[in-house]
């Protein structure tokens, strides 16, 4: 069935904007900007403010009404699909499957000097009131913290025998989360080390589909918490074994 | 505020006094090492200035020279080659740089000449700061003082020319202070980068050319609009004087520059830290800076109801080391932050009071107000809306300084829209509660009154542990921001050096003689906020 966006009726297809247009005011400035609205394909559109805020900007915010719709049915992509266990669902996974403990190393890559993320994620005292992955008796976590190069990442990820590999980018300024989590990448690769370990990125801006783009085996976003993280771990350690 | 908290000034006291203890420890390792960022400083204040061909900064190349005699200082090596050759600074440079000059131990015969001569550099070194400021004395009597707070708003395009363009339209809509955030990392380099700059990551490089490029333009936005407009940067990371330097050239007007913040959040070297900042404050305080101290930070790893009292003790910290600086009280923007999640009930209240607090203890300074960061949604809308509680209580509390809260904090560096919205909010609030303050009293015992004592306390117990157990010891058990740091690790420790009895640099003492004091006044600013134009 195909939606459109819900104002005030079904199907009305409201929808709010504001943007700046690098022109000075003028008395034809509201028409610049409802036509530029008209351009993208929306109709009725009514401005609801346009004001210079520079002499040479002009700030709008506007309504306009779209046909467009969608279904959401036909929506597809590679969303991660962890089914999130208990805590101690997920060290009794562990024990049975590994039958020792899971090691993993995280850190904030290169430039990145977020560590309140990766944090949240493994310190013991977790987040959003669950433990951290350092809590699990079944783990044996370590966070580096922030700004550690990738080298020296890889370097105790091999030297911990680590199964997995946690990787927090917060920055996403001009793709600099791109560029420092492909110099990863190709790092694994060059050493001929990419399958050893379960590869895991998260921050605010990542996404599953985003994260295997690059070529990462899962990716998590914003508002995620240590029981999803440790969930997919699990599974995936399990999943590896049944492979093997 | 007529009849505001009261709280027990025998706390207040034992605050200080442990504050002064922790900082004279801490003096005595400053008092004894110089840095490679010290000693680069040094040579910016004699005048060097530039690049190689590989894009080093031949203060660097200098310095790197002249690393077996850094025990006594750069100074009196690098005087006896002027001297010797009869040229000037940059040349003498050039020639180390390029291997034509050499240079060596002063032999005992020159040490006179050498120590006058270098001596009366210093004068000149320090007398081209005071020009700089006394030129924006004269600028704040013509084109007007703002009203307190200051609205401060910051630029991060990555672009210097783009960070100019907004910083002025920014300035057209109100902002009385521009901060040009660092680049991603900036912080890091252990040199200043040179020239001006289009390439940043979340934040423009800090090269002198830059800073000069955004001086010109704030200089004629603030003739426009009749209000002189302030620079902000950052004097932090491993070249934290040499910064400060820059700024004092250049006229900034303010400048991040914390006693901790970068060993805190950047893993920089604690040793090396206190003496960097040491120099970096001394020349802010010459150059008529406000200083802007982190504490806001400490916010973001640890949390902001129950850890508040570490923003209050770092902030006596800061003011302890600031006036060994020989800072003026008008020049300390102490920070704190507008934090606690605000799912928590009553949290305006509790932010009131904490506020509140800062504005009491530290009544001549210039506290800087730092807005909700960490709990900003992605839901502009009700971030807008976080943000106006930031704003009331700023100006409810006296606040000096509003770094104002952007409705896009979650998502991205704020827009040019955003920063205008921004403004308007406070702008808004600004006017619409000038007086309220005036209007009413706390409640004795009431819920803030008890918090802020509560608060204080907790501060003062914190102070006194770190002073019994020293700074250093107090860093490595993660006392500040839940952040553990070894006095050993972090970077920048290789650029440490003891000093050796003679150690010589003439600047410490000018820096601190006929000492300048006062803000710089003028007239309310003129009426020319631009308003904006337009149909609604
Ligand atoms: C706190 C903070 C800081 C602190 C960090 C302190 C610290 N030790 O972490 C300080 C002050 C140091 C800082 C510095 C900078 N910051 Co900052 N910062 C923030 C802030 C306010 C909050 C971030 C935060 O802690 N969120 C809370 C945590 C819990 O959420 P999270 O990080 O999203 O993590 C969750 C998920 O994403 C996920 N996750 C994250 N990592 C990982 C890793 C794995 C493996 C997994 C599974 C999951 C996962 O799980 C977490 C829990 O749910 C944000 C704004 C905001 N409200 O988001 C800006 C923000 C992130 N910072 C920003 C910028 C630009 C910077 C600077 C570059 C500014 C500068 N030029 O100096 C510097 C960066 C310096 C550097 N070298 O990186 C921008 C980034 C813009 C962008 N999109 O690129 C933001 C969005 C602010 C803004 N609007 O400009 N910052």
């Amino acid at each position: 069935m195909i939606v459109r966006p819900y104002g005030d009726t079904r199907d009305d297809g409201v929808i709010q904007f504001s943007f700046t247009l690098p022109v000075g005011y003028s008395v034809k400035a509201p028409d610049i900007g409802k036509q530029f609205l008209e351009k993208l394909g929306f109709h009725s559109v009514a401005i609801g403010e346009c004001t210079g805020i520079d002499p040479s900007f002009t700030f709008y915010v506007a309504y306009a009404r779209t046909d467009v719709g969608i279904d959401p049915d036909e929506v597809k992509g590679d969303y991660l699909e962890v089914e999130v266990m208990d805590y101690y669902a997920i060290n009794a996974l562990i024990e049975k499957r590994l039958g020792r403990k899971l090691v993993v190393v995280g850190a904030a890559i290169e430039s990145d000097a977020h560590t309140v993320g990766i944090d949240a994620i493994m310190n013991m005292k977790g987040f959003a009131g669950n433990y951290g992955l350092e809590r699990y008796p079944q783990m044996d976590a370590l966070n580096m913290g922030s700004q550690i190069p990738c080298e020296q990442l890889l370097r105790t990820a091999l030297e911990r025998n680590a199964d997995a590999i946690l990787v927090s980018q917060i920055v996403t300024q001009k793709n600099i989360h791109v560029q420092n989590l492909t110099k990863l990448i190709e790092l694994l690769e060059a050493e001929g080390v990419r399958e050893r370990f379960v590869l895991v990125v998260g921050g605010p801006r990542i996404n599953n589909a985003f994260a295997k783009e690059l070529g990462y085996d899962a990716g998590f976003g914003p508002r995620s918490t240590p029981l999803e993280v440790a969930s997919f771990l699990a599974q995936e350690i399990a999943r590896r074994a049944d492979e093997a | 505020m007529t009849d505001a908290f009261h709280l027990d000034e025998a706390l207040v006291t034992r605050a200080r006094t442990a504050a002064e203890s922790i900082a004279d420890d801490i003096q005595q390792h400053i008092d004894a090492h110089t840095t490679d960022s010290t000693e680069r400083a040094t040579l910016r204040l004699l005048g060097v200035v530039g690049v190689n061909e590989i894009d080093v900064p031949l203060v660097n190349v200098v310095v790197e020279h002249a690393h077996p005699l850094l025990g006594g200082g750069v100074t009196a090596p690098f005087v006896d080659l002027m001297l010797q050759t009869g040229q000037g600074a940059q040349e003498v440079a050039e020639g180390v740089a390029g291997g034509a000059l050499a240079l060596a131990p002063v032999p005992t015969e020159r040490r006179v000449g050498v120590e006058k001569r270098a001596a009366e550099l210093a004068r000149e070194g320090v007398a081209a700061i005071d020009a700089v400021r006394r030129r924006r004395e004269e600028l704040v009597a013509t084109s007007g003082e703002p009203l307190r707070p200051y609205v401060y708003v910051i630029v991060a395009t990555g672009d210097i020319h783009e960070d100019v363009l907004q910083a002025k339209a920014a300035a057209r809509a109100g902002a009385d202070v521009v901060a040009v955030i660092r680049t991603t990392a900036q912080s890091l380099l252990d040199y200043v980068p040179y020239g001006l700059t289009t390439e940043g990551f979340g934040g423009t490089y800090a090269t002198q050319e830059n800073f000069r490029l955004m001086r010109e333009g704030l200089d004629e936005v603030g003739a426009e609009v009749g209000r002189y407009i302030r620079l902000c940067n950052y004097a932090s990371g491993l070249c934290m004087p040499e910064i400060a330097y820059m700024g004092s050239i250049e006229r900034l007007d303010m400048m991040l520059n914390d006693c901790m913040y970068g060993i805190i959040f950047r893993n920089i070297n604690m040793r090396r830290t206190f003496v960097d900042q040491y120099l970096a404050r001394l020349l802010n305080a010459r150059a008529g800076i406000i200083i802007n101290t982190g504490e806001d930070n400490y916010l973001t790893t640890a949390d902001a109801f129950s850890k508040g009292y570490t923003v209050i003790a770092s902030d006596f910290i800061n003011e302890a080391f600031a006036l060994r600086a020989n800072l003026e009280k008008w020049q300390m923007g102490i920070g704190h932050a507008f934090e606690i999640d605000p799912a928590t009930p009553d949290q305006v209240v509790y932010q009131i009071a904490d506020a509140q607090l800062v504005r009491q203890l530290f009544p001549e300074a210039s506290p800087k107000y730092m807005p909700p960061t960490k709990y900003m949604p992605g839901d502009i809308f009700q971030g807008h809306v976080i943000d106006a509680m930031f704003n009331f209580t700023g100006i409810f509390t006296g606040q000096d300084v509003m770094l104002l809260g952007m409705l896009t904090e979650a998502l991205h560096t704020p827009l040019l829209q955003d920063r205008y919205a921004s403004i308007r909010n406070a702008k808004y609030i600004f006017e619409a509660c000038r007086h309220l303050r005036d209007e009413v009293t706390f409640k004795p015992g009431g819920i803030m009154e008890t918090r802020a004592n509560d608060v204080l306390a907790k501060a003062v117990d914190q102070l006194e542990e770190v002073e019994d157990m020293g700074l250093f010891e107090a860093l490595s058990r993660g006392e500040f921001a839940d952040v553990v740091r070894d006095p050993d690790g972090g970077r920048g420790a290789e650029g440490v050096f003891g000093r050796d009895d003679d150690y010589f640099n003439p600047f410490f003492a000018e820096l601190r003689e006929g000492r300048m004091s006062g803000p710089p006044t003028g007239p309310p600013p003129g009426n020319s906020v631009a308003q904006g134009k337009g149909a609604s």
